[in-house]
């Protein structure tokens, strides 16, 4: 056990856990953040994605140990109020159908818009293939992040 | 202080419930205490003072704002929006002044809350119709009363009552208390098709907002004060049993609070359908937080034993029937030795019209294939879990369950209390496909509480979720079918079994349209469970079949469509047989309409077509695949869809379930196995278990529902079966071989 100062969403956490605990679990059952999602805990699904700095990382392998002073956004943090222009695309296309997975397809589609605001289809390939959809939404999210590409072009 | 009914012609009662007192049923959970403000948030409205319950669907606010309840448990079908549409517009009210609520177990108000089955909607139509236009008749009944006018000359738009006469007008709000005293009336009227207002105009899912911006909806989510995590072990193998295990390492580990086994179901207990469940002895690690548990579930030690064969007793709705299950280490390979061996010879006949043998002997062609499929995991995105907190009093659970009115009996009867004693909160479920009408997690997590003392929330990680069973059964198909000199089919034969059921449907397309027809049926037990898996058993045979019919076409030198639609006339005519269970002119329609929206006979150069149309779950359903190869890889690039599914309450949704089901067919067919050696599936996590991924995924779906009058039939499960065959159709007119085994590309070349 050792305590860990973290920054998340943020503003800051501390918390006492075991050095190798996943963030995701830290986020989830230590903080009670619980729109970051388990789903397989082997890198496969994308469920539990979240931003470390500005890159897209799986949870389930991230230990607290390694996270130190690096700023952690989730889901619940991505904006104030619900609207980056992913949300507000997800919103318009009407993306989910059970939903469990659409907050890592979101974290990830937005970290992706962050790095690089004008993907291409390969790209975007590339970027969402990490993350599973069992309930198949994939065409929608691909007209969502193509609709998000296109209001972040306006705005 | 009395409760109003929507069964007619009963007293009408009153209950305002305030919305602090609507809390303290909830308890502490974070779910409620984030609702209120959330709606708040989502209507941009004030919250009422006092809400009236008018029925047990709905209730009004003094300010005219309407709490719907949506009364079946969501998992991704888009009830909890669809549901709440068909009252409000019986009701007449502005879908933005309606708030939505997800009913929890309450058979008593809401009757069968049963997720699965395409049935929701279908089942829930007149109901919902009903609950809506009552409210809406009570209401105008307590405007004439207080206006001391004739109710007929009360006309009502969007919440708001008009006597035009007098110039009196009120909305809904000024009138709830006293409409909630009135008698139910005893008839109502329910709109005509031409004047709905909501339902037929797509509105966005209730909850995406809350999806969108991680608010806790899911089983998984859930939170109660002091909750301790918990996690089972399972035996590694079907076909295995627990023999002993040490509680002492694990349980020295840090944050484990207990180690203990549990037995979900008693060796005498009479199972229900839905009870299945391979493993019954459980070992349950019960700590401080998940990763503590998961942990000490690593470093388990456990012992396990070979089953002997047995048998159960089984309720099979109202039939007791007794189930065996066979000793042994199983192994695919095995399984489809078994299975060859046993389509070899004669099944069971379940159907037989004219006099197939003498037409097959005078057949100028005869066509004969043999197609099988693997098992399959549902891996619903979220895995099984529950949250249990059992004392003397009584149970208060939560979590996913599609079928809560077969769970709530067997967790009360297992904890030896009445049922009304167990309270069941549905949360939303990620995923379901099936899988969650077997609630034996439920189970699990109460007797886990029950002896931890503790409220506990139970979690399987993907690996349990994968290996717990109840999965899709493997099957085998062998079709047979005869032309005459003239390319006429003139005799059908299939015959289908499966480990350990039969997927046969023995009164479905072509039958009723061939003179000569003979369905036979088998079956090979096992110890491997299953369980209703997205359009069970249809998702084998729709495929199969509709393969099977594409090489009759072509060995008759015809057109696909063309030779289905000259079947589908004759069924028209001069059916044969009567018990066919479809309707021939509504498959001959979603086929004229997938023709037509596709541009069947002019596909795009360098994209190879496949077609396939079925009937199941009371709906119908065509699919165009198209293909392209990239190199030596096929990719499925564009799908058209027609669906006769009646009416569809809102078309954007069920536009998006019907591309959930076009990408689930193609992943399944392409990809999706569970294989066993020595009782163990080979695959245990996705690493292994491949699903779709975004990249496999067509570039475009497009969906085009018929347009008429029908009432609702059913969305869930009809588009999913025939996606395997128009793909099997469109790879073999890419690559000119015929795929008879799926998955279609891992294992295509495997069995013999
Ligand atoms: S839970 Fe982390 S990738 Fe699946
Ligand atoms: S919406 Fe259900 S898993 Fe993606």
């Amino acid at each position: 056990m050792a305590i860990f100062n973290l920054n998340i969403n943020g503003s800051e956490h501390s918390v006492e856990v075991d050095p190798n605990t996943p963030m995701l679990w830290v986020l989830r059952d230590h903080l009670k953040l619980v729109g970051t999602k388990y789903g397989c805990g082997i890198a496969q699904c994308g469920a539990c994605t979240i931003h470390l700095g500005n890159s897209a990382v799986r949870s389930c392998q991230l230990p607290i140990s390694v996270v130190a002073n690096q700023k952690i956004t989730t889901i619940e943090g991505l904006s104030e109020n619900g609207d980056h222009p992913v949300q507000k695309a997800w919103l318009e296309i009407d993306v989910p159908q059970c939903g469990y997975c659409q907050a890592g397809q979101i974290m990830t589609a937005s970290a992706l818009l962050n790095q690089n605001p004008n993907p291409s289809d390969t790209e975007i390939e590339t970027a969402m293939d990490g993350n599973i959809c069992r309930c198949g939404t994939y065409t929608r999210i691909k007209k969502a992040i193509q609709l998000a590409v296109a209001n972040q072009n306006l705005s | 202080m009395t409760l109003v009914k929507t069964k007619i012609g009963r007293r009408a009662f009153i209950k305002n419930t305030s919305l602090a007192g609507g809390g303290l049923i909830l308890g502490f959970s974070i779910f409620n205490s984030c609702k209120p403000k959330e709606a708040e948030k989502l209507v941009v409205q004030e919250m009422p003072k006092e809400w009236f319950e008018i029925n047990s669907y709905l209730k009004i606010g003094d300010n005219g704002l309407v709490t719907i309840m949506a009364p079946n448990p969501e998992f991704g079908q888009g009830v909890i929006t669809s549901m709440p549409m068909i009252v409000a517009d019986e009701l007449d009210v502005a879908w933005k002044e309606v708030l939505v609520e997800q009913a929890n177990f309450d058979t008593e108000s809401y009757g069968w809350q049963f997720t699965g089955g395409s049935q929701g909607i279908r089942r829930r139509w007149e109901g919902l119709r009903m609950a809506g236009a009552t409210a809406k008749q009570m209401l105008k009944e307590a405007a004439a009363q207080i206006w001391q006018v004739s109710v007929s000359e009360i006309t009502v738009s969007e919440g708001v009552l008009r006597h035009k006469a007098s110039g009196n007008s009120a909305g809904y709000g000024e009138m709830a208390s006293v409409a909630a005293k009135l008698e139910v009336p005893k008839e109502v009227p329910l709109k005509e098709v031409k004047d709905f207002t909501i339902i037929g105009k797509s509105k966005k899912s209730v909850e995406n907002q809350k999806i969108v911006t991680g608010k806790p909806l899911f089983g998984l989510d859930y939170q109660f004060e002091n909750s301790l995590i918990a996690m089972v072990e399972h035996p590694p193998a079907f076909g295995l049993k627990l023999k002993s295990f040490d509680a002492a390492e694990v349980g020295s580990m840090p944050g484990i609070v207990d180690v203990f086994s549990i037995k979900t179901l008693e060796d005498d207990f009479k199972r229900g359908y839905f009870d299945t469940n391979a493993f019954t002895d459980l070992i349950a690690i019960v700590g401080k937080s998940t990763w503590e548990v998961m942990n000490a579930k690593k470093k388990l030690k456990a012992e396990w034993e070979p089953i002997a064969d047995s048998t159960y007793k089984m309720d099979r709705f109202g039939t007791e029937v007794d189930v065996e299950v066979p000793k042994g280490l199983e192994s695919t390979d095995e399984h489809y030795k078994k299975m060859k061996v046993m389509a070899a010879k004669p099944g069971t006949m379940v159907r037989k019209d004219g006099n197939p043998e003498a037409a097959f002997k005078k057949a100028a062609k005869i066509i004969e294939r043999t197609y099988t499929c693997p098992f399959l995991a549902h891996n619903c995105m979220e895995p099984m879990n529950f949250f249990a907190h059992v004392t003397d009093e009584g149970a208060k659970l939560a979590g996913p369950l599609q079928a809560p009115g077969l769970t709530g009996p067997t967790v009360a009867a297992r904890l030896g209390m009445p049922v009304e004693r167990v309270d069941i909160e549905l949360t939303r479920m990620g995923g379901g496909f099936g899988r969650r009408a077997y609630g034996h997690y439920a189970v699990e997590a109460a007797l886990i509480s029950q002896q931890a003392k503790a409220p506990i929330k139970l979690i399987y990680n993907r690996e349990d979720d994968m290996t717990a069973g109840i999965y899709r059964p493997s099957y085998h198909a062998t079709y047979k079918a005869a032309l005459d000199e003239n390319n006429n089919l003139v005799a059908f034969h299939v015959k289908a079994g499966g480990i350990p059921e039969t997927p046969l449907f023995a009164n479905r397309f072509p039958a009723g349209a061939v003179d000569n027809y003979l369905a036979e049926q088998w079956a090979i037990n096992s110890n491997i469970t299953i369980g209703a898996f997205r359009a069970p058993r249809s998702n084998f045979m729709a495929g199969v079949e509709q393969a099977f019919l594409d090489e009759v076409a072509e060995a008759a030198g015809k057109d696909p469509i063309d030779f289905r639609l000259e079947l589908l006339e004759r069924v028209k005519n001069d059916p044969v047989g009567e018990n066919n269970e479809y309707e021939p002119n509504r498959l001959a329609g979603v086929l004229k309409l997938v023709r037509e929206k596709s541009n069947w006979s002019q596909a795009p150069s360098g994209t190879h077509r496949g077609v396939s149309a079925y009937f199941c779950h009371n709906s119908y359903a065509a699919h165009v695949v198209d293909v392209v190869m990239e190199g030596d890889v096929p990719k499925v690039e564009k799908v058209v869809c027609a669906v006769d599914c009646g009416i569809v309450v809102n078309p954007d949704a069920a536009a998006n379930m019907t591309e959930g089901a076009i990408v689930d067919g193609i992943g399944n067919a392409m990809y999706g196995e569970l294989t066993f050696n020595e009782g163990q599936t080979e695959q245990k996590n996705f690493d292994r278990y491949k699903i779709i991924r975004y990249s496999e995924t067509p570039n475009k779906i497009e969906v085009h529902f018929v347009r008429n009058e029908i009432d609702p039939t059913g969305l869930g499960e009809p588009p999913f079966p025939p996606v395997f065959g128009a793909l099997a159709n469109a790879l073999y007119k890419a690559t000119g071989e015929r795929l008879y085994h799926q998955p279609f590309i891992s294992r295509k070349q495997v069995i013999g």
